[in-house]
């Protein structure tokens, strides 16, 4: 892999928009594209303040995503509010085992591992490491893939707010934790796709 | 590597990219988690600032206690949070922690009570229906204390009467607690105005204080005068007017209540002050009664017995009900080998209303310093204490108070205590008497003897009888067949076409023709006197003329 070239080598740019090649030994900040005028960069913009940044944010949003309720239930009267954690212990005491999981993982784990992976290669690509590129690369794909995933729980939420109003009977209230945690999602997707996995690669050129 | 500088074939036609200058130096993306970190700050002073302190109440039974989800409510307001629940450590009790809210601090305060909520259902209705689907709550009341206090021991019941409720409360005592229990209600004419909110037996264990409290505003109608009743069950009671059922309501028939009322005619209205003192009654009649007035003990000897007379028997004293037996007592009189009956009774000689009071009058008049002194001056007047049979078919005896002006005099002792009033016995034992002494009179009737002579008379009887029958019959026979025989020849003789009767008929013709004649003669002789000396002259009228003729000697005998 050594033996590839990369555009910079070459002295050339890509669009990331129209894909036309341009000629760029240098591209200095504010070159646009000659055909569809998006700015042009070797590197995503300012990848790894951005992804650190967005990614710190979801860290912070994730203690009261995870702290605050995120969904009332009120049936009969029986007034019972859930933050992710103990929706999950409920479903599992509640014999749905199965969907305790899925709401585990996609509301726990996913996050987690998007907070872990993300950070890993912020910090591997930052000191430009040589440390098993290819896994960081598939790394950064899976987290890449998964974001989204964790939408779920949002989904659930609004979704049951809007179907469950029975009054007395039966009723579904979304709570602040719902906001955090969708918040938490989006940020993380946002630092994701900020995070330029090309960086990953870079490590020959820091060497010059 | 290679070389970058060196430029390669087919890249000199690639367009140059065109440079602008970039307007924003600094990435604004660090704004983002500012801002979240601006959040979480708030987020975490909030809840800092917001998390009042934290309490334990102890409770006998978690029942229906949740942590993280049993709310605390005042008025209904939530307050606070359970947030843990644990065994104490001698595990008698359970400790529940409880996280107030921030304006609800002034809760962590001595007087504060907090007791469970409950579906509760009883006679008297149902309490906390909605706690039956939302489960539980913890109710709290405050007071009026200012001191911290962070643990605090729950009520078991509700509260029945919370802080600052307008209202106030009375005290009632009663010999039994009859069906009374918390929150029985309190009706004032129909109306229920207030409910029993505690009650505790008195420290001599001879009685029951209640405690009621009477809502405002219907507090002002409890006066000083007001009398109090126990209004459980029904009250039937037969009258002139027929049977009456009286019943403050359908609850109370089941779970018991309190009434009150004023007393009839003139009467203390001032409202009544807070934990003023009253009697329950059992009924209202006797609620309702002029005041007892003090008690008096009396003590009854009497040397009949006297079965049916028990404890709660009433004393009547000239019909008027004064008071009640408490004890019937069989007693030993060594010296005359036999057993007398005491009987003692309380009166309330209040009861006698006018007539007490103006006796009392006298006696203060005459100088009496005590109570018995009057007495003793009544029985010096034949008061005597009878027992009297109230009911022939049950056997049922009172006591009766009366005047009996053929008593004999005895010694009274003002002194005795109680006072022992002397009997004389009982009307249903003079009328044994009498019967006895009938019966003893009957059996002095020498039955035998009377029946010996009868048996001799009889058979006289009998014998004469017989002889009238032997002999006296035929010949009466006889008689009467010629008697017979007799009005037979009799009717012969009397008979229409008897000779008897044709001589009878004739006779009677020629009596009448010559009675004519002699009328005629005596008509002739009385115009002509004369013809008596002359003889009858020739041309002698016919003798109807001078029947007509008026003459005013006509009809005068010669």
């Amino acid at each position: 892999m050594t033996d590839v070239v990369t555009a910079r080598e070459l002295g050339v740019v890509g669009c990331h928009v129209c894909g036309l090649v341009s000629r760029a030994e240098h591209v200095p900040p504010g070159a646009t594209c000659p055909r569809c005028h998006v700015p042009l960069h070797r590197r995503k913009t300012n990848s790894l303040a951005r992804t650190w940044a967005l990614l710190l944010a979801a860290a912070v949003l994730y203690l009261p995503a995870n702290l605050l309720p995120i969904m009332r239930t009120v049936s009969l009267g029986d007034v019972d509010d859930n933050t992710i954690l103990t929706g999950v212990i409920e479903l599992w005491r509640n014999g749905s085992a199965d969907l305790a999981i899925i709401v585990f993982v996609a509301s726990i784990v996913v996050p987690m591992t998007k907070f872990i992976v993300l950070g890993t290669l912020l910090v591997s690509a930052q000191r430009k490491s040589g440390w098993a590129l290819k896994q960081r690369a598939r790394f950064y794909r899976l987290v890449e893939l998964v974001g989204y995933w964790s939408m779920l729980d949002v989904f659930v939420v609004a979704l049951l707010s809007a179907l469950v109003h029975f009054q007395v009977l039966s009723r579904v209230e979304p709570k602040p934790g719902v906001i955090y945690f969708g918040l938490v999602v989006v940020l993380t997707m946002l630092a994701s796709m900020s995070f330029d996995p090309r960086l990953i690669w870079d490590r020959k050129e820091t060497d010059d | 590597m290679t070389e970058p500088e060196q430029p390669r074939d087919g890249r000199e036609d690639l367009p140059e990219p065109v440079v602008h200058k970039r307007r924003v130096g600094i990435s604004l993306i660090w704004l983002v988690p500012l801002v979240a970190a601006i959040v979480g700050a708030s987020l975490l002073v909030h809840g800092w600032l917001g998390q009042g302190p934290s309490i334990i109440v102890t409770f006998q039974t978690a029942e229906g206690l949740e942590a993280n989800k049993t709310q605390v409510k005042y008025k209904n307001v939530v307050i606070g949070k359970v947030t843990q629940i644990a065994l104490n450590h001698d595990r008698s009790r359970v400790r529940v922690k409880i996280d107030l809210e921030k304006n609800a601090e002034s809760f962590a305060t001595k007087d504060t009570r907090f007791w469970v909520v409950r579906p509760r259902v009883g006679i008297g209705g149902v309490s906390g229906v909605d706690t039956l689907f939302s489960g539980a709550f913890i109710g709290a009341d405050t007071g009026d204390s200012a001191d911290e206090q962070d643990e605090f021991k729950g009520l078991e019941t509700p509260p029945p009467v919370l802080h600052g409720q307008p209202g106030k409360r009375f005290t009632l005592h009663s010999g039994d607690l009859g069906s009374l229990d918390i929150g029985s209600p309190v009706y004032f004419r129909r109306v229920q105005v207030g409910h029993v909110v505690s009650h505790a037996l008195d420290e001599s264990g001879k009685g029951v204080s209640l405690q009621v409290f009477i809502d405002a505003p219907n507090d002002r109608y409890v006066s000083k005068s007001s009398r109090f009743w126990n209004a459980s069950g029904v009250d039937v009671s037969l009258g002139a007017d027929g049977l009456k059922l009286n019943t403050q309501s359908i609850a109370t028939v089941l779970a018991g209540g309190v009434a009150f009322q004023s007393p009839n005619g003139p009467h203390d209205d001032t409202p009544a002050e807070e934990n003023a003192s009253f009697s329950l009654f059992n009924d209202q009649s006797t609620a309702m009664a002029p005041p007892d007035g003090e008690p008096r003990y009396i003590r009854m000897r009497f040397d009949h017995p006297v079965r049916g007379l028990r404890a709660d028997s009433p004393v009547e004293f000239l019909g008027v009900n004064v008071g009640k037996v408490v004890s019937v007592n069989l007693d030993y009189d060594v010296k005359t080998q036999r057993f007398p009956v005491i009987v003692g009774a309380v009166v309330y000689p209040e009861r006698l209303g006018k007539a007490h009071q103006k006796l009392m009058a006298a006696a203060v008049d005459k100088g009496d310093t005590d109570w018995s002194q009057m007495v003793g001056r009544l029985v010096d007047h034949g008061l005597r204490a009878q027992a009297r049979s109230a009911n022939l078919l049950t056997g049922q005896l009172y006591i009766a108070i009366d005047f009996d002006p053929k008593a004999k005099p005895v010694t009274f002792d003002p002194a005795a205590k109680p006072l022992e009033l002397p009997t004389t016995s009982g009307d249903f034992d003079k009328i044994q008497e009498q019967l006895a002494s009938i019966v003893d009179k009957v059996q002095k009737i020498p039955f035998d003897t009377i029946g010996k002579n009868l048996d001799e008379s009889l058979k006289q009887l009998s014998g004469t009888l017989k002889q009238v029958n032997e002999n006296l019959a035929p010949e009466a026979t006889k008689t009467f067949k010629q008697a017979q025989q007799t009005l037979g020849a009799a009717n012969n003789a009397l008979s229409d076409d008897s000779p008897l009767q044709q001589n009878l008929g004739q006779t009677l013709q020629e009596l009448q023709r010559t009675a004519r004649s002699l009328r005629v003669l005596t008509d002739y002789l009385s115009r002509h006197p004369e013809s008596l000396i002359r003889g009858k002259g020739k041309d002698a009228p016919p003798p109807a003329a001078p029947a007509t003729s008026t003459n005013p000697s006509q009809g005068s005998k010669p």
